[in-house]
């Protein structure tokens, strides 16, 4: 069978001592920085992005992978133990998983998230596996309108489901298509808002908005104000979960993997909205609906599922269309992008070993990840004493040299204070900063299959709903956007389910 | 009632978008616009920023009708600290070296926090520049002195 034959492949590059190396490092730095409070993966991957520059492609990529699904792992620890999410996608586990903590049952709920995650991971790496020849396939038959409405259907969804606004959504969408512009053209050669200055005739580099936009402002917002809460460390004696336990949460667990899944492929959404469905649903489906908000362990196996079977199949897009689906996606393509790849289709036929060699190692990833954290929990537990005063200036550090490396410029550590500022300025008027990223890594991209889809097209805009498949991102875009708009307008409920249950 | 423009979430936000959506105009002006087939560099920026004003100025009108104000205290402290040690890093480093400019930022940056133990900075400041110096200089090879003017010890 082709898969089999195509992953023993992949687990051959992934288990090169040098690769397994960097997955294990990447696993490793991931979990750490995951479990920190205040660093989410994103301010993981983006500060730590420019140390795999030096890297082979697919080490790099390895490295940041493992940076990322760790982080996502290390989010739930924080969850659980001192009910901090590190990001988005484990808010929901803090609701039942504090409160297992607060019972004295720390233990088994760490390890409930951590075998769900695994057994969410396995399925997702099988699935990209699985899915991802056909899609490459499909992809290859895309034209430049297929492709700009793909993009267009991406940028709304991740405006809608990503952030409470929309309209502020959409305008952060189109400050990072512009800001993607700054540098010249590709047609024609002239060089676009530079201002004059030498230094941005390349561009801006993608590692000073990330590291900007995310480290930066999420440092200052932090020492804005915060409240460190309660932290449950010390009665992790026993971490066996029962029996019953087990029992209780597999099937939660696989309920939790199948949405997540789904959700992870769709454009623009991702862990954080799956594992908010997944433990809607588990509420909802329970006998004994009372139990979740106070320990219920299903509240902490499913969505844990979820957000690790989205965090893999997020990668689907990315890796066989070339798009994006949340920030992070976007991230690891502008990655894929320094490295001289250029995200696609192409990928799979033209550097077998980067993309088989990823879903190996994913799965690699999610081994390393059980067996880290399971008997290392309490390692991980002491990290959170440490205090936020000794961690962020050593956050800021790694900004200003991470934004150093890349061109060895001082020029770029300017900018990078700039968008710092700007992006705490945008943070605390409640604009969501990652659509932002999503437009500035599909700027340069949309401008150029727009005018490649209009140039043949001899002007006609048209061609975007003529073509089937292109027309059926622009109805994709256009559903997704009024299953925003139709219950707003209904104004029973304020905004959706998700928000007013939290 | 006097309306809080200065602390108006949404009328700050949508001011904010609009300007920026009139410099991509204004800027976008000097380039070549070009016809729907044959786009010049200027179309695209133009439309967007185009956009960008529209959207900006409802943000703008939903904020007078809403007028939601700014949560919490701006960190106008912090935010002063952060963005100074950033720069100062800028600045030092390519003329005193990696060791002066990240010491610089750190001590720099933890005045921004609400407690500054000076004792605690130095061992932050000392572990990151070992940190910084086995990975970056003996770990990935990058050429950055250590301190300018003593070359020795690089």
């Amino acid at each position: 069978m082709d898969l089999l034959s195509n992953l023993a492949f992949g687990f051959g590059v992934a288990f090169s001592l040098h690769n397994l190396a960097y997955c294990f490092g990447g696993v490793l730095l991931g979990t750490l920085v995951g479990v920190l409070p205040g660093i989410g993966p994103l301010v993981a991957i983006g500060m730590l992005f420019p140390l795999t520059f030096t890297l082979p492609p697919v080490a790099a990529l390895i490295m940041l992978a493992g940076i990322y699904y760790g982080a996502q792992y290390g989010g739930s620890t924080t969850s659980i133990l001192i009910n901090l999410p590190g990001e988005t996608a484990s808010v929901v586990t803090c609701l039942d998983g504090y409160q297992m903590a607060r019972q004295g049952r720390a233990g088994p709920a760490l390890a409930v998230a951590a075998l769900a995650s695994f057994f969410a991971g396995c399925v997702g790496t099988l699935l990209i596996g699985l899915a991802g020849p056909p899609l490459a396939q499909l992809a290859l038959r895309f034209g430049a309108a297929e492709y700009f409405s793909l993009m267009l259907m991406a940028l709304v969804a991740s405006v809608v489901l990503t952030s409470g606004d929309l309209v502020k959504g959409f305008c952060m969408v189109a400050v990072g298509l512009l800001l993607g512009l700054v540098g010249p053209d590709v047609n024609s050669g002239t060089a676009r808002y530079t201002f004059g200055v030498l230094d941005l005739y390349d561009g801006i580099g993608f590692t000073l908005i990330v590291v900007g936009l995310f480290a930066v402002a999420e440092v200052v917002s932090n020492l804005e104000s915060s409240e460190v809460g309660e932290v449950f460390t010390r009665k992790i004696a026993k971490f066996m979960p029962t029996r019953k336990d087990l029992r209780d949460s597999s099937w939660p667990a696989v309920r939790g993997t199948a949405i997540g899944a789904t959700f992870g492929v769709l454009p623009g959404t991702g862990p954080a909205l799956s594992s908010f469905v997944t433990y809607m649903l588990e509420k909802r489906i329970s006998k004994d609906p009372a139990r979740f908000g106070r320990g219920a362990i299903e509240g902490v196996a499913a969505p844990e599922a979820a957000n690790n079977a989205a965090a893999q199949t997020n990668f689907i897009p990315m890796l066989t269309l070339g798009v994006p689906s949340s920030a992070v996606m976007a991230l690891m393509m502008g990655a894929m992008m320094v490295q001289g790849i250029t995200p696609g289709p192409q990928v799979m036929t033209e550097n077998p070993e980067l993309f088989w060699g990823l879903v190996a190692s994913m799965w690699i990833g999610n081994l390393l990840l059980v067996v880290l954290n399971l008997p290392l929990v309490g390692v991980w537990a002491s990290l959170l004493r440490v205090p936020y005063r000794w961690l962020f200036p050593s956050i800021v550090a790694f900004c200003c040299i991470g934004s150093y490396s890349v061109n060895n410029s001082a020029f770029d550590v300017y900018l990078c204070a700039a968008i710092g500022a700007l992006g705490y300025i945008l943070a605390k008027l409640e604009c969501e900063p990652a659509p932002l990223l999503l437009g500035f890594v599909l700027g340069p991209l949309m401008e150029e299959y727009l005018r490649r889809a209009m140039l043949l097209s001899r002007g006609e805009p048209s061609v975007f709903v003529s073509r089937p498949l292109s027309l059926a991102f622009v109805l994709g875009a256009a559903g997704i956007l009024a299953m925003m708009l139709i219950p707003r307008m209904k104004r029973e409920k304020p905004r959706n389910d998700l928000r007013s249950e939290r | 009632m006097q309306l809080d423009l200065r602390n108006n979430r949404d009328v700050l936000a949508g001011l904010l978008f609009t300007a920026f959506g009139i410099l991509a105009v204004l800027v976008a002006r000097r380039y070549p616009f070009g016809t729907a087939m044959h786009m010049g560099p200027g179309y695209f920026p133009t439309v967007l920023g185009a956009v960008l004003i529209f959207l900006g100025l409802a943000v703008v009108a939903r904020g007078l009708v809403s007028a939601a104000r700014v949560k919490g205290e701006w960190g106008w402290r912090p935010l002063a600290l952060v963005v100074l040690a950033i720069v100062l890093f800028a600045f030092l480093m390519p003329r005193a070296g990696l060791l002066p400019a990240l010491a610089a930022a750190i001590l720099t940056s933890a005045a921004g926090g609400r407690e500054f133990r000076f004792k605690e900075v130095v061992v932050v400041a000392a572990l990151m520049s070992v940190l910084a110096v086995a990975v970056l200089v003996y770990a990935l090879k990058l050429p950055y002195p250590l301190i300018v003017g003593l070359p020795w010890i690089s």
